[in-house]
């Protein structure tokens, strides 16, 4: 077994030839995670850098008028549900008292699931998680999400309720 | 390396704040987020720079 081993080394020749030491390796590995953490840092950094820039060119954005139903066309309590401003935004549409009428965004803010009105607890409930937004304002009332629901304005003309913006 | 990791964290809270701000629609937020987030990386940088020094001076003496 003398080609293991070369003349004059106590070494085995495999040791030899991959003479990485304990000590050696486990710093590498050490610095190597280091590096990966100051990238992530770093990755944090651009994130928020992201997150400015879009704050800084924001625009507003201008949202169409349209007719969401007939006043009067649904009872008291009652919901319809209708897409604003694109057909992808599905929105959901509650008569509270006879001459007050409010619409939210369907999404949810949390996972956005849809929600729907509870005529029970008179708001909005979330049935993935048991989100719970206040009828008044879409403000969150209890559960996981954080934030309220986005707010479609409406504007009596006529005999039409028309939605002219989105407030979030 | 324990202290970048702290750093780490609390950069990643702070994103995810700025995230849930900006989507809220409150966009004042942006900024002082980017500002303590970019000083958060540069004392990641420091501390990284810190311990490369020491290290490559312990393994330096270790040589010797």
């Amino acid at each position: 077994m003398n080609w293991f081993r070369r003349a004059g080394n106590r070494q085995p020749l495999w040791k030899e030839e991959f003479s990485v030491h304990t000590a050696d390796e486990r710093y590498v590995t050490r610095r190597q995670l280091t590096k990966f953490l100051v990238l992530t840092s770093f990755g944090m950094f651009v994130g928020n850098l992201w997150i400015l820039a879009r704050s800084l060119f924001y625009k507003t954005p201008r949202y169409p008028e349209q007719a969401v139903a007939q006043w009067g066309e649904i009872p008291v309590g009652e919901v319809k549900l209708f897409a604003y401003p694109t057909q992808e935004d599905r929105c959901i549409l509650v008569r509270t008292t006879e001459d007050e009428y409010v619409a939210y965004s369907q999404k949810c803010t949390h996972l956005s699931c849809a929600v729907y009105y509870s005529r029970k607890s008179n708001c909005l409930e979330c049935p993935c998680h048991q989100g719970f937004f206040s009828i008044e304002n879409g403000a969150v009332l209890k559960g996981p999400p954080t934030r309220p629901l986005p707010r479609v304005v409406l504007e009596k003309q006529g005999e039409k309720l028309v939605a002219i913006g989105l407030k979030v | 390396m324990g202290l970048i990791a702290v750093l780490l964290i609390v950069q990643i809270w702070l994103l995810s704040a700025a995230l849930e701000s900006f989507l809220a629609g409150n966009h004042r937020t942006a900024m002082p987020a980017a500002v303590f987030s970019g000083l958060m990386f540069l004392g990641c940088l420091g501390l990284y720079a810190f311990v490369d020094r020491v290290d490559s001076g312990i393994r330096g003496s270790q040589r010797d």
